[in-house]
């Protein structure tokens, strides 16, 4: 059991812990970071484990990696409750709650099959975004469609 | 209030007391209209009216109204004739026309479009109606209708009938509605429901109230707004099959109405308003049309600065 459980939890020398991350979505919350696993960081996904604050949570750890806040912060469309954590030396060097970004431009699609985005237009999708939390959604700048945080996950 | 080079893409974009400016000059542009002298506000000015989907009706509108104020008109509404046939971008398109014209009036199948336009145009762009998504011209010459019709806007219910889903006027309209002290009852077959975006827009500002039978609601309307369901919207014509004819309004149905409601619909129409109606004092669509005259040519007037 100890073994079992040190080695799902191992620290981590140097990097980001990537926690509270919504049951079920580590997948997509890498898909959304790009990584693919082709960069050569060990990345550690840890999925359902039980957690007091959300009952079961996903994790990711990605070794020898610093992510930036802005790089981190659309993960919360689909992980609102994330917290970052900057690992130096074993030690928590920053901890902080992802933030919803404002605007997302050119990482979803418009799921409006009539927007002039998914056409030949020289433009990038650019949504906004509104609510906050599980009730986040997403308005296309162009369209006005909304997207909800399900059909969010689906792009992912 | 500063609306020289302002974009027309959506309502949403105004908030009432530009709607009501918009009401109030479109007034005085009735006013001069009346007095016979010819209005030369945009005398040496031109506005560009590209249509990218078949139109008579408003194109016929934007020009009458450009030429009533003295300026000149350009276009194309047939784009199978034009450089979009031989594979150009909207885009392109409009970063062509603009070196042309002081204002363009664009009318294009896809949602967003307007949006686009306005984005890559250094003039003003008039979105005359996006895809299924929006029609604001129409919005605020429907309110200055009723407005006009019934000395107000504030405490009316008013009943909007047909295609909800497909039909922009009535989207553009709701979003408008949501300014003023209203009650809104959307009437729809369950298949041409309302958008979800643009009930969760409207509910909360305004009271609505949804029923899939006008029979229902008619007693306690002040306005009826009633649509044509637009074959070429459905992208299933098996779903068009299933609610053609499913409304219609006519001498019957009126009996229950108000004495004073007053009929709007965005012509053209095909069945869904009996011919027996235009002889009643409930009719008010042919007017609609000469309101819709005066109300563009207001915001041309306005967003080319000769307001």
């Amino acid at each position: 059991m100890t073994e079992k459980r040190e080695l799902r939890v191992e620290k981590i020398r140097d990097g980001t812990v990537i926690d509270h991350i919504t049951a079920g979505t580590a997948l997509a919350v890498l898909r959304i970071l790009g990584i693919t696993g082709r960069e050569g960081h060990i990345v550690s996904v840890l999925m359902n484990v039980p957690s007091r604050k959300l009952g079961r949570k996903d994790i990711v750890k990605i070794e020898g990696r610093e992510l930036s806040p802005g790089e981190v912060d659309r993960i919360a469309l689909v992980a609102p409750k994330a917290t970052i954590n900057i690992i130096r030396n074993f030690e928590v060097a920053r901890k902080e709650p992802v933030k919803p970004p404002t605007t997302i431009i050119d990482v979803l699609k418009c799921q409006n099959v009539a927007c002039i985005t998914n056409s030949r237009e020289p433009v990038k999708p650019i949504f906004k975004v509104e609510g906050e939390g599980e009730n986040i959604a997403l308005r296309c700048y162009y369209c006005g469609a909304l997207m909800s945080r399900e059909e969010i996950l689906k792009q992912f | 209030m500063e609306f020289k080079g302002r974009d027309i893409i959506s309502i949403r974009d105004f908030t009432r007391e530009e709607i009501d400016y918009i009401l109030r000059t479109a007034e005085r542009i009735e006013r001069m209209e009346a007095s016979g002298e010819p209005l030369n506000l945009l005398s040496g000015k031109f506005l560009g009216i590209i249509f990218f989907e078949p139109s008579t009706r408003t194109r016929l509108s934007f020009e009458a109204a450009m030429k009533r104020m003295g300026g000149g008109v350009i276009g194309f509404g047939e784009p199978e004739m034009s450089s979009v046939k031989k594979g150009e971008t909207l885009a392109d398109t409009i970063r062509v026309v603009e070196n042309y014209v002081d204002a363009l009036v664009l009318r294009h199948p896809m949602e967003g479009s307007a949006r686009l336009a306005a984005d890559f145009a250094r003039i003003p762009v008039i979105n005359a109606g996006s895809g299924a998504e929006e029609h604001p011209t129409q919005a605020l010459l429907d309110l200055y209708t009723i407005h006009k019709e019934k000395g107000r806007i504030d405490g009316l219910e008013i009943g909007v009938l047909g295609d909800l889903r497909y039909g922009r006027t009535v989207h553009s309209l709701a979003y408008a509605l949501a300014n003023y002290e209203v009650t809104l009852h959307l009437i729809s077959p369950p298949e041409l429901r309302m958008r979800r975006e643009v009930l969760l827009d409207i509910e909360g500002k305004i009271r609505v109230e949804q029923a899939e039978r006008v029979e229902e609601v008619i007693p306690r309307l002040d306005v009826l707004y009633v649509t044509r369901i637009q074959k070429e919207r459905f992208p299933d014509p098996a779903e068009y099959e299933r609610v053609r004819g499913a409304y219609k309004v006519d001498g019957g149905l009126l009996a229950k109405a108000k004495p004073d409601l007053i009929v709007m619909h965005p012509l053209p129409r095909v069945d869904e308003i009996a011919p027996e109606v235009d002889q009643t004092p409930h009719a008010v669509y042919f007017r609609q049309v000469r309101y819709g005259l005066i109300t563009r040519m207001a915001l041309l007037g306005l967003v080319m600065g000769a307001l």
